[in-house]
């Protein structure tokens, strides 16, 4: 058969990531060290994991509503408000996804009318253009700066704001560059969105690792809020990737709507996920302070290190990466990060991967033991100095 | 007082100056010195691995000791206990509230040896009155460490 002709050509046309090819060659290297992987390398704290089992131990293995557990729902929406200052109403403005993915993916889906434009951040995470493409929307990508610290200024939001404009994709704190948004930031967005219609999708997906600041979100601007889809999820802030938990929290007559791509694409999240991020919920904020300690102390030590073995690093404000500067050794990023693991064995990704305006970067997950950072910043050290020859 | 390097180096003393440092917000100078004053103060006592012997061709067997004795007037457990904890094959020495006055830990290459420490050099001793001991028969977890080694999850390069 001609598979092809027969596939959609939408999904056709998204393109596979094209870092597949440093995995694969990693996968035979003994001795790597990986800064590739964006994952938290703590396993779920214990009383978590255990609440997951004791669900089991009880037979809760049946769905759940569509929206979630209403005791899962009442946990966010208190947490919300107990950790940033967000009230939203767990009966009506709150969905429990299966990570924070699948709210991307909805909001998106919910939103966007064919040929509708949704502004999206680059270099940020992979996932938005494709989605968008797939809910027949057009993805246009505003590539940001270092000099700005990665953020979304005014000046490059109205650079590409048209009429036809649906959706401003907010993807801070920033996987990869580390960048965040502060009040300040929003007040400037808000003053170009005034009466527009324009949605803002905020993936607040790293909000508990943000560093030096407090996290401030498009939905604790009094201007923003009724324009803010809010997604955060549990992979993060309590290390629980595996588990798939998220939720999404917005106006109600959007939610009421997202409601239904979930019951019937999805039903509803997974119980026993549901009943640990319980738990996660009610006891886990020592865990989120003593991960986020344990990543600053990582992220200083980095940082410090690559800027003193001579890759310029900009300070990253949140999430677990770094984002050196790499243009000073005249190599492309993914001529860097081929030969960095060819000769030295140290995984990074190329900043290219995350889209236009990656050229020149890359990206470095610190989520290691500090003495695999310690013994990756030799080997870069080694890298560059061979450079220079 | 510098808790937080204190608690960095107790959880893994293989840190460097540098890490240190970059963790505590302090200067690799100030690390140092901090560290040899914790040293100098014998806040730090000391630097050791921890040794999963099961998995060697090592023999070693250990014991808790529960020790009864009568306290000496003007130094209480002080001087008994300092007895006890000068031998070489004693690990640790703890003054406890409760039945019993003292547990002592101690670690020899045999039962044999074991018991004989306890018959003739620790029992014997004239203030002590009664010892009860419990051999261990399995380490699970010591100082935070895990002793068994645990399956990994099959390990996925994922693009996050």
């Amino acid at each position: 058969m001609n598979y092809e002709n027969i596939l959609s050509q939408r999904v056709q046309s998204l393109q596979p990531s094209g870092i597949r090819k440093f995995f694969d060659l990693l996968e035979d290297m003994n001795g790597a060290i990986s800064l590739g992987v964006g994952e938290p390398d703590f396993v779920t704290p214990w009383h978590i994991r255990d609440a997951g089992i004791y669900s089991l131990e009880k037979g809760f293995t049946k769905y759940t509503s569509n929206a979630g557990l209403a005791a899962l729902r009442r946990e966010i929406a208190a947490y919300l408000e107990r950790r940033f200052d967000l009230r939203y109403d767990y009966k009506h403005q709150l969905i429990v996804t299966v990570g924070g993915s699948e709210a991307i993916d909805m909001a998106i889906r919910a939103l966007v009318n064919p040929g509708d434009e949704v502004i999206i951040p680059v270099p940020s995470f992979v996932c938005y253009p494709p989605l968008v493409t797939m809910a027949c929307g057009v993805p246009v990508l505003a590539e940001t700066r270092v000099e700005d610290g990665f953020k979304l200024t005014p000046e490059l939001l109205k650079k590409h704001l048209t009429p036809k404009t649906k959706l401003i994709v907010l993807p801070y704190p920033c996987n990869p560059t580390g960048g965040v948004m502060e009040k300040a930031d929003y007040d400037a967005l808000a003053e170009v969105l005034r009466d527009t219609g324009v949605m803002l999708l905020s993936d607040e997906i790293y909000a508990e690792l943000t560093y030096g600041q407090h996290h401030y979100s498009p939905a604790n601007h009094p201007e923003l809020k009724e324009r803010t889809i809010l997604v955060n999820g549990f992979s993060k802030s309590h290390a629980m990737t595996g588990w798939r938990m998220g939720y999404v929290c917005g106006p109600e007559p959007i939610i009421t709507q997202m409601i239904k791509l979930h019951q019937f694409g999805i039903m509803s999240a997974p119980t026993t996920s549901q009943y640990a991020a319980i738990e996660a919920m009610r006891n886990g904020d020592k865990d989120i302070e003593m991960m986020k300690e344990e990543y600053d102390g990582r992220r200083r030590y980095l940082v410090e290190g690559l800027n003193r073995v001579g890759l310029p690093c900009h300070e990253p404000k949140g999430a677990f990466y770094v984002f050196p500067d790499i243009r000073p050794t005249g190599l492309t990023s993914d001529e860097f990060c081929e030969r960095l693991l060819k000769e030295q064995k140290v995984a990074v990704i190329p900043g290219t991967a995350f889209g236009p305006g990656g050229e020149g970067f890359v990206r470095a997950c610190y989520c290691v033991s500090m003495a695999d950072l310690g013994e990756a910043l030799t080997r870069i050290g080694w890298f560059l100095q061979d450079l220079k020859g | 007082m510098n808790t937080k390097l204190l608690q960095l180096l107790e959880s893994d003393c293989t840190l460097t100056p540098d890490q240190l440092a970059a963790m505590t917000g302090m200067t690799v100078e100030e690390v140092k010195a901090e560290v040899k004053k914790y040293q100098d103060e014998k806040i730090i006592l000391g630097y050791r691995a921890v040794v999963d012997w099961d998995r060697t061709a090592r023999e070693s067997v250990t014991a808790l000791i529960e020790v009864k004795v009568t306290p000496q007037r003007g130094e209480g457990f002080d001087r008994v206990a300092e007895r006890i904890y000068q031998y070489d094959e004693v690990e640790s020495v703890y003054l406890m509230s409760g039945a019993f006055d003292l547990t002592v830990i101690i670690s020899g290459r045999s039962l044999k040896e074991v018991a004989h420490f306890v018959g003739d050099k620790l029992a014997t001793l004239e203030d002590v009155t009664g010892t009860a001991t419990h051999f261990i028969l399995h380490k699970y977890k010591e100082n935070h460490l895990i002793f068994e080694k645990r399956p990994e999850q099959e390990k996925e390069w994922i693009f996050v």
